[in-house]
């Protein structure tokens, strides 16, 4: 089709062009994500940028190398694997080592994403993926004090693992800060100030990059359910990676559902899981983890939420009948 | 006798990596390489007994009943194979534990003795379950190896890397299992496909000579695997 632009295109439907490219809508995530990064380079040091840059480097030269040693048509100008790495090092606390940022890229990219055949055939989000990686290979360099900078001996322990201890509640920040992710807020790479993500969240809404039903019904729902267990709702939007969850990575196009009663129960699903690991789990966050798991129930929401076809009768339920000869199978 | 039996079990139906039969002690115990080659070797002994005995019997077993035969007769030897752990290994038997007497149910031993042991003589069935213990055990072996090196910096439970290297836990969790299975054996498909393009590639007569040649193994034994 490049080669000859007089020929007529015969293709099938859908017709509709637009100029959005992949490529385009990376690069906005991307630009989304910089407010983020800012208030992480003023609170955390040059280290932070430097965290997030390894991170980034790491996944766009893995997608390289796979592609090549695969002999792949090269994709990395797409710039997805770009917001991988962002993501991925948002999700890094600021003493991670370097080699651990680089080993995440590898997992997050090659494994999570190449190994399934690439961008749009991805089943779960990679940079998640390769956080939960991360987390379950070198947990004491993720968790507790390795979000907190060498030179601070004021604070201990990010707002929700004082929350989870329960034992000094006096150290928690206050709203106000949590919000603007200042005075000894503290947390991954990216997702200390809700107000910086929050201003990135409304650029790609206004772009319509994004909808509005994933991340409002998934913030929506950690709100009501604090509400009834309790908890301060402000707080609870406010800490840990929610606001960078529900708005940069539950809305992943390639790991959501994209109908939009799916969309609703998948973001759903999201707050339900985040606030059940909040409040009864092991663990103090779970913004990544029931971002995973929506991810693998993805595919089962878009199979039962399929909009009516417009003329076509209804598809028969599997009847019986349609049972009884699979029983052969065992 | 034939001695394809013995061999077809290391790669070409390798119980784990090409037959996908016993997963479960294969997911569970490999966290480290001497646990996966103990599982491997014990599966190994209920296997060839299991197929030796059962081969005997396969004239006086009804087929009605043959499940319910061939359960008591792998159950009797994982309960010799049990004893016989905990007396002299005591250390490998606790460390398996519940998956010493889940042998029982272990797909490869009931699977080798429905498609091959009844319906084959005792030395071929000799033969078939050696080859498929031997090939369940290096399977087992490599991958507990894998995690092993992986997971805890150490390779038999000698330390490789020094107190500096930090091991990646995962690779002895759960995740790493199926981690560690799925790319080895995405790597053996890789390979295959490739030997079978280069197979494609060999001028036509003497392909269709080799394709009379596999056709003629693969009635032999694809036909009893299935």
């Amino acid at each position: 089709m490049p080669e000859n632009n007089m020929m007529l295109t015969v293709s099938s439907s859908p017709h509709i062009r637009h100029k959005d490219t992949t490529a385009g809508i990376m690069q906005n995530v991307v630009i989304a994500l910089m407010p983020a990064l800012l208030v992480a380079c003023y609170v955390f040091g040059v280290k932070a940028f430097a965290i997030v840059a390894v991170c980034v480097a790491g996944c766009v030269l893995t997608e390289f190398a796979i592609e090549k040693i695969f002999k792949l048509p090269v994709t990395i100008s797409d710039w997805s694997a770009v917001v991988t790495g962002v993501l991925l090092g948002f999700n890094m606390p600021v003493n991670a080592p370097i080699w651990m940022c680089l080993i995440g890229s590898v997992f997050a990219i090659g494994i999570a994403k190449m190994f399934f055949g690439g961008l749009g055939k991805n089943f779960m989000n990679p940079a998640l993926a390769g956080r939960a990686f991360l987390l379950a290979s070198w947990p004491t360099h993720m968790t507790g004090s390795a979000f907190i900078p060498l030179s601070d001996t004021y604070t201990s322990a990010t707002p929700l693992a004082i929350l989870k201890e329960g034992s000094n509640l006096g150290a928690l920040p206050s709203n106000l800060d949590m919000f603007l992710g200042l005075n000894g807020v503290y947390g991954s790479i990216g997702e200390i100030s809700a107000l910086a993500l929050l201003i990135g969240g409304i650029y790609l809404l206004v772009r319509g990059i994004i909808n509005w039903r994933i991340p409002t019904v998934y913030l929506g729902t950690v709100a009501v359910i604090s509400l009834i267990f309790g908890q301060d709702p402000i707080f609870m939007l406010c800490s840990g990676g929610l606001m960078l969850g529900a708005f940069f990575m539950a809305t992943d196009y390639v790991t959501s559902p994209v109908t939009p009663k799916g969309q609703i129960i998948y973001a759903f699903g999201c707050g339900l899981m985040t606030m059940i690991i909040r409040l009864f789990g092991g663990y103090p966050e779970g913004v990544s983890y029931s971002i995973l798991l929506m991810n693998m129930a993805a595919p089962l929401i878009e199979r039962y939420t399929k909009p009516k076809v417009y003329g076509v009768a209804k598809p028969k339920k599997f009847g019986k009948k349609d049972k009884k000869e699979g029983e052969g199978d065992d | 006798m034939n001695i394809k039996y013995l061999t077809n079990g290391f790669f070409k139906e390798n119980p784990i990596f090409k037959l996908v039969l016993g997963m479960c002690p294969a997911l569970a115990v490999t966290t480290a390489a001497l646990n996966g080659l103990g599982m491997g070797l014990s599966t190994t002994a209920v296997l060839i007994c299991s197929n030796v005995v059962i081969s005997l019997l396969r004239k006086v077993i009804p087929d009605e009943i043959r499940i319910p035969a061939f359960i008591v007769v792998i159950a009797s030897f994982v309960t010799i194979v049990g004893m016989v752990m905990e007396a002299y290994t005591p250390a490998l038997f606790a460390t398996l534990g519940i998956y010493i007497p889940l042998i029982v149910v272990n797909c490869i031993i009931m699977g080798r003795a429905e498609a091959f042991a009844f319906n084959n003589g005792v030395l071929d069935s000799f033969l078939d379950g050696l080859g498929m213990g031997l090939g369940f055990t290096l399977a087992l072996t490599v991958v507990g190896a894998i995690r092993e090196i992986l997971g805890s910096g150490s390779i038999f439970g000698i330390s490789l890397f020094g107190a500096s290297f930090e091991p990646a836990l995962i690779f002895i969790m759960p995740p790493g299992a199926f981690l560690t299975f799925g790319l080895i054996m995405a790597l053996l498909n890789k390979f295959e496909k490739n030997r079978q393009n280069k197979a494609k590639l060999k001028s036509a007569s003497e392909k269709d000579s080799k394709a009379n040649a596999d056709a003629a193994v693969q009635e032999q034994t694809g036909g009893e695997a299935a």
